[in-house]
């Protein structure tokens, strides 16, 4: 095989959304001034999400994870043109959304569609079930005449596993579960190919977190759907997620497949992102070798020089300190974003 | 302002409702009313039954509000007259319901309009926010350095007296000072998911509004109304006392005060007894009714006395 042979088959297999993808987001930027006094004197600037990109095939379930705080929550807001972006592209299916009014968004928003962290805080507490589901419907005007509109809200809960019945209840009447079922529910009644997942399930129970990753991968296959995952539990990500990219400080440091990440992570923060989970077999746990990242998280309003990394690193060069690391395929397939690989 | 129950309480289904269709929330709520804030729902009956007088006063009151009888001058209460008459012979009891007419009409109009001017600043200021806000905020600013009263009373005396501008002067003042009220609500409700989320589904701006922030605000409207009732009827009094407020001989309570009241106070104290009460019990009932709907609408005093 051929030298570019080889790289052309890296960055497939690092893009596998080359061809055609649903969306894609080049060097996004999203900063916010930071103001001080009366008169608002910007004294500073935080760049929550600093260059950012990546691309979504259609069908695919791309994760975004990172602590709290690295931009990934940013980074979808900005998606969904819920956020000002400073500087870079956002294509969605294949046309540039970036600088689109307001009104010119609303037919696209029919396409991408949010479902939300909080299963209590993301529902209308007077709005009834079938208020809630069908209202994306009524927001578009395309609620139909009343039977149709009904008969679409029993189909959307039937295929969220809620019962018909629930229908003219009030949220606070659900579980957690059932809740997130109702958000998701919601989400698809526009019919959209892209959704944007926040911490679907990370303010749920364990044993529900499983039935509605479940649910969420069970409406993949049915209906086609794209997940732009955003999460900070890497055991959920590794069950649902195609491809994962892993934030730091506003930046991404590596993206691979799934397998290839958690197999074997290069980038030295995914490698101690990784090590940190711990591992339920209690003789494995106290004997594996634990890498524990040095320090805090920096404050994002004054990041560190160069590689945003380099503080905590065990690997970190002279060269980390000065140079900001590009994010580079590599010839296994992933993109990483570290001079140790360069 | 979230209406949530905690994860595994199950709300309401614990307690069958006894009648049927008490698990409408309205009789509900009534209930909750009864149990938690008694003396909020002797008030709620108080004026209820005022509201009643004031709507049904033409057929209550035995005689006409200004037929006078020369006859029957300053007479205490008897059976023919229960409140007794003033120096004209006007029955009291008579004028007492025809002003609480008056006095309930100037304070659901003026409240009414002081809550729709409430809400639609309110609205604008608190989810607009930017220079709308910043711009409705300096104007309610400069508005509220002026005293209620002092301002009636200048308009009072260029326009004259008469119902339609007092209620209509109460209306702006009240309403323009709860805006602020309504705004600072808004301002929560702006912030939750579900306003966020119908923003990310393209959802209009007056769409959001009426269907997500109004209802959400609704407890702090319902709870600045009933005050403002109370508000509007005692200043209606203070301006009819002073002779500024709806003019004679139409029976303002106020009126009834300062005139007969006044003058044969020694001679037939009843005469400002009656109406004196009257305003006393409204606007007590409609500020303990409004206290409790308070208490009872946040969904943080749930369970507390």
């Amino acid at each position: 095989m051929s030298e570019s042979a080889v790289a052309q088959a890296a960055t497939a297999a690092a893009d596998p959304a080359a061809g055609d993808p649903l969306l894609q987001v080049d060097d996004l930027k999203v900063h916010f001034p930071v103001t001080e006094g009366l008169l608002k004197r910007q004294v500073g600037t935080i760049k929550a999400v600093d260059g950012v990109s990546f691309k979504l095939a259609r069908g695919e379930t791309f994760s975004l994870v990172g602590e709290s705080g690295c931009g990934k929550s940013t980074t979808a807001l900005a998606v969904l043109r819920m956020q000002t972006v400073t500087a870079g592209r956002i294509l969605f299916e294949g046309v540039d959304v970036t600088h689109h009014s307001a009104a010119r968004m609303r037919p696209i928003r029919r396409r991408m569609q949010m479902v939300y962290q909080d299963p209590f805080g993301s529902l209308n507490p007077r709005m009834k079930v079938s208020a809630i589901i069908g209202e994306p419907l009524v927001i578009h005007g395309l609620a139909g005449d009343r039977e149709a509109h009904r008969a679409r809200i029993r189909e959307l809960m039937a295929l969220v596993g809620l019962l018909p019945d629930m229908a003219d209840r009030y949220p606070h009447e659900f579980s957690g579960g059932q809740r997130q079922r109702i958000g998701i529910a919601r989400s698809l009644a526009l019919d959209p190919s892209l959704l944007v997942c926040d911490e679907p399930v990370s303010a749920l129970d364990v044993s529900i977190q499983a039935q509605v990753v479940n649910l969420m991968m069970d409406l993949q296959r049915r209906l086609g759907l794209t997940y732009l995952f955003i999460a900070h539990d890497l055991s959920v990500v590794r069950h649902i997620s195609n491809r994962v990219a892993v934030m730091y400080l506003g930046r991404i440091v590596e993206i691979a497949d799934r397998d290839v990440l958690f197999n074997a992570p290069k980038h030295p923060y995914t490698e101690a992102l990784l090590a940190a989970v711990p591992v339920a077999n209690p003789e494995i746990e106290a004997n594996r070798a634990q890498q524990i990242i040095k320090g805090e998280v920096p404050s994002v309003r004054n990041p560190p020089s160069g590689c945003h990394f380099h503080p905590r690193c065990v690997h970190a060069m002279p060269r980390c300190r000065v140079e900001s690391p590009a994010l580079r395929p590599r010839d296994d397939g992933r993109l990483i974003a570290c001079h140790l690989y360069d | 302002m979230t209406d949530t129950a905690l994860p595994g309480t199950i709300p309401t289904a614990t307690t069958r409702p006894l009648i049927a269709g008490a698990d409408h929330p309205i009789v509900a709520f009534c209930g909750r009313l009864l149990r938690e804030k008694p003396l909020g729902a002797i008030g709620g009956v108080i004026f209820v039954v005022f509201l009643f007088c004031g709507l049904f006063a033409d057929v209550l009151a035995p005689y006409a509000a200004n037929e006078t009888n020369m006859a029957a001058r300053l007479q205490a209460p008897s059976l023919s007259h229960w409140l007794g008459t003033d120096h004209l012979g006007r029955d009291l009891l008579s004028r007492v319901l025809i002003g609480a007419q008056l006095s309930m009409m100037v304070g659901f109009l003026a409240a009414g309009l002081a809550t729709v001017v409430s809400i639609v600043l309110g609205l604008l200021s608190g989810y607009l926010g930017g220079k709308v806000d910043m711009a409705i905020q300096r104007v309610v600013d400069a508005w509220m350095i002026f005293p209620d009263l002092l301002l009636l009373i200048v308009v009072v005396s260029i326009v004259g007296s008469g119902m339609p501008q007092i209620v209509i002067v109460l209306g702006l003042l009240y309403g323009i000072g709860g805006s602020r009220i309504v705004r600072g609500g808004v301002l929560t409700v702006r912030e939750t998911m579900y306003t966020h989320a119908a923003q990310s589904m393209g959802a209009r701006t007056l769409y959001i509004l009426w269907y997500h922030i109004l209802p959400n605000v609704m407890p702090v409207v319902i709870v600045l109304f009933t005050t403002r009732v109370g508000a509007a009827i005692l200043a209606e009094a203070g301006l009819s006392f002073l002779g500024l407020g709806v003019p004679p001989p139409a029976p303002t309570w106020g009126g009834m005060l300062s005139g007969d009241g006044r003058t044969y106070m020694y001679m037939a104290p009843w005469l400002a007894i009656a109406p004196g009460v009257c305003l006393t019990l409204v606007v007590f009932s409609v500020n303990i009714f409004g206290d409790a709907l308070r208490d009872l609408l946040d969904p943080r005093m749930r369970g507390s006395r």
